[in-house]
């Protein structure tokens, strides 16, 4: 007896069906750009979607001053000042020109690399470093910035970013939220469950992928099969892929896909294509896993230096304006290093400090134990 | 007269009713919550009289329940969220032990994270693999969580009510064998600390504590001793933690004899940490070492064999028989 369409003469094709599908696929178009490498614009100025050289300069000063950050954060964990630094060298326009694009209403989700975009919501570089100094788990207050706690555990602020979102939906609020993870973190079920989430409640939230091509030393070929910018039509949602060290394209399509949020569109992704010039923390070593020859094709692709070298070449920045936001930076980074170097250590009842609202006899019970045994040592010093 | 009998299902259910109508922040959320009203019909009708705005049916997906409740609470909200059984809730476990449990401590007291999670649990109602497990000592381990379990309907409508206010998460374990249990519910009468055993019978020889659904049981043993002349006080625990120690002490301080019984695995259950603190803080008046009546070290057997696992009147007797032997 054989089963209805197992004969070899019936049997589907399968390779046919697979190549007829895949004709039918669209090539990627390639990331969204509108300021190449070489610092020229890809469209006239008239035609470049939010071109102003006014913002442009305060979208370089931002740049130099993350970097500049970045950069003293990085020395000072060399020193023994911090216990780790993340560093953001090289992704310096995907996060300046998002957060540029951010309303005051809006809510970042950040995760733990966003220095940038910390520096956009107005949280102080020394309070991002207090967290790396082992000082606090926090920092500052998220809701006075609208920005969230750095979030360690890859990708779980996707759900709350989403969670965020669909209150600000119940509330006819109009405001938005982003989620900042990078492509290691598209692996996490949790960031598939918010994307779920978010879809099927049309949560104005907006995924903002730093594709910076390295999950510490797996590069993106293992976290995916890309391009990574269409999952989110799986999931029945809008994704876009853009230059990431394109400044102004980021904050364009940021613009573009919060508004799209805003406006009860639901969710939008955006793959922003950048690079980890560094390592991905102070205690790894990227020459194990990585080419040289791969870092100098990202330099060439330096987001700064392409601003610099338009707002340069098109007249719209003098030297001196380059000089006065070098000088700020370097004045930001000796103010940072003073202020890491006199932070006094927390309190030691900190530990205690905050564990429940409502406080837990339990730890009341330890908190008094703690203290009492502190106190045997200070009876000893004065007998 | 607002004592009216309900069985602890519909405590549950009329619990969340005056929730949802007092405070326009709760939101009900969770898989089937909504037209089904729950699989155990304990959030029946709430959507349709409080809108599919604030009873939401979640995608099937733990973690994304609880990390959007985060979301929700640091939004001002205050979610009750449902895990339909005890062993569904692992997927959700690193949202509520990496995120939920440290919001508050990590803002340093600036954020609040008002969200309740209930969990039925533990085992005698014949159900598949995964559906009667009691894992709530991997949460009391937790600092940053409350957990509480009502083993009452009059418990169960206070409770939640009370979890559903405090500002801190609270794991909310429903005793889902005694969901069809019927008491008497007061809601006029100012409920007792969430967090405060209640002393539920009185007795002289030997202590029991127990919380959920073993309450019943050993109010069931002690009734069985006093016909044999024996007099078991019972302590109803309602919450893991934090503990009442207190309550518990002054127990043991009289009967020199205490029994700790739970359906949770005895080996780094609830019972080990009553029995260390136990001892020490009654070291001189105990005549016998605590004793723990539970679960085995061995996976929730298939239900056929429950009965056997299960600690029953009998073996809660058996202990207390060893505790009068020493």
């Amino acid at each position: 007896m054989t089963v209805p369409g197992t004969e070899r003469s019936h049997a589907p094709d399968l390779s046919r069906v697979l190549s007829a599908f895949s004709s039918r696929a669209e090539e990627p178009p390639g990331p969204i750009q509108l300021l190449t490498p070489e610092g020229t614009l890809v469209h006239h100025p008239d035609d470049t979607p939010g071109y102003d050289p006014l913002r442009l300069r305060a979208f370089y000063r931002d740049m130099v001053m993350a970097r500049s950050i970045d950069t003293e954060a990085t020395a000072l964990q060399r020193q023994g000042e911090l216990g780790l630094w993340p560093p953001l060298a090289g992704q310096e326009a995907a996060q300046i020109g998002s957060a540029h694009a951010l309303r005051a209403d809006d809510y970042a989700f950040p995760s733990y690399r966003e220095h940038g975009v910390a520096w956009c919501r107005g949280v102080d570089p020394v309070d991002v470093v207090r967290l790396y100094r082992g000082v606090t788990n926090g920092g500052w207050d998220p809701r006075e910035k609208n920005f969230h706690l750095y979030t360690l555990v890859v990708g779980s602020h996707a759900l709350h970013a989403t969670g965020y979102a669909m209150g600000l939906a119940k509330r006819g609020s109009g405001a938005a939220a982003i989620a900042y993870f990078g492509d290691g973190a598209t692996s996490e079920g949790d960031v598939a469950e918010a994307f779920t989430f978010a879809a099927v409640h049309d949560a104005p939230v907006v995924f903002f992928c730093q594709n910076n091509q390295w999950a510490i030393s797996e590069p993106v070929e293992r976290q995916l099969r890309g391009p990574l910018y269409r999952r989110a039509a799986g999931f029945g949602f809008p994704g876009v892929q853009v230059d990431g060290n394109d400044v102004l394209a980021v904050h364009a399509v940021t613009e573009a896909a919060l508004e799209h949020a805003r406006t009860g569109n639901g969710p939008f992704f955006i793959e922003a294509s950048t690079y980890r010039m560094g390592a991905h923390t102070t205690s790894d070593d990227p020459t194990r896993y990585r080419r040289a020859a791969e870092l100098d094709e990202w330099r060439a692709k330096d987001p700064i230096d392409r601003v610099r070298t338009h707002l340069a070449e098109a007249g719209h920045a003098t030297q001196e304006f380059f000089d006065d936001v070098a000088t700020e930076g370097a004045e930001l980074a000796l103010r940072i290093r003073r202020q890491v170097r006199t932070m006094p250590d927390p309190d030691r009842t900190e530990v205690f400090g905050h564990v429940y609202a409502d406080g837990h006899p339990l730890v009341d019970e330890e908190r008094a134990q703690f203290a009492a045994y502190q106190a045997s040592f200070a009876d000893q010093e004065v007998k | 007269m607002s004592t009216e009998s309900m069985t602890l299902a519909r405590a549950l259910n009329q619990s969340l009713r005056k929730a949802l109508e007092d405070d326009p922040q709760v939101l009900v959320m969770g898989e089937d919550v909504g037209r089904l009203g729950g699989v155990f019909r304990v959030t029946e009708g709430l959507q349709k009289d409080f809108s599919e705005e604030r009873v939401m049916d979640s995608p099937l997906a733990e973690s994304g329940i609880v990390g959007t409740a985060i979301g929700l609470a640091l939004n001002g909200y205050r979610p009750v969220v449902e895990i339909q059984f005890d062993g569904f809730v692992f997927p959700a476990y690193d949202q509520i032990v990496t995120q939920l449990a440290k919001v508050h401590a990590r803002s340093r007291g600036m954020l609040t994270m008002p969200v309740v999670i209930r969990i039925p649990y533990g085992g005698g109602i014949g159900a598949v693999e995964h559906h009667s497990d009691s894992p709530e000592a991997l949460f009391a381990h937790v600092a940053g969580l409350r957990v509480v379990s009502p083993s009452n309907a009059a418990d169960a409508y206070w409770m939640l009510q009370q979890a559903i206010r405090s500002d801190d998460p609270v794991i909310f374990f429903e005793p889902k064998r005694r969901y069809w249990d019927t008491a008497e519910v007061d809601r006029a009468v100012p409920p007792v600390d969430l967090h405060r055993a209640d002393v539920v019978r009185r007795g002289t020889d030997v202590t029991l504590v127990a919380y959920g659904p073993m309450v019943k049981v050993c109010l069931e043993a002690a009734e069985a001793a006093a016909e044999e002349g024996r007099s078991l006080e019972v302590i109803d625990l309602r919450s893991v933690s934090p503990v009442d120690f207190d309550t518990v002490q002054a127990s043991v301080e009289r009967t020199r004899r205490l029994v700790v019984v739970h359906e949770a695995p005895v080996f780094f259950g609830a019972g080990a940490e009553i029995a260390a603190r136990i001892t020490t803080r009654c070291f001189y008046h105990l005549e016998a070492p605590v004793l723990r009546v539970g679960g085995y070290h061995a996976p929730y057997p298939p239900a056929r064999l429950e009965e056997e696992y299960l600690p029953g009147l009998d073996r809660v007797l058996d202990a207390v028989d060893r505790s009068l032997g020493y």
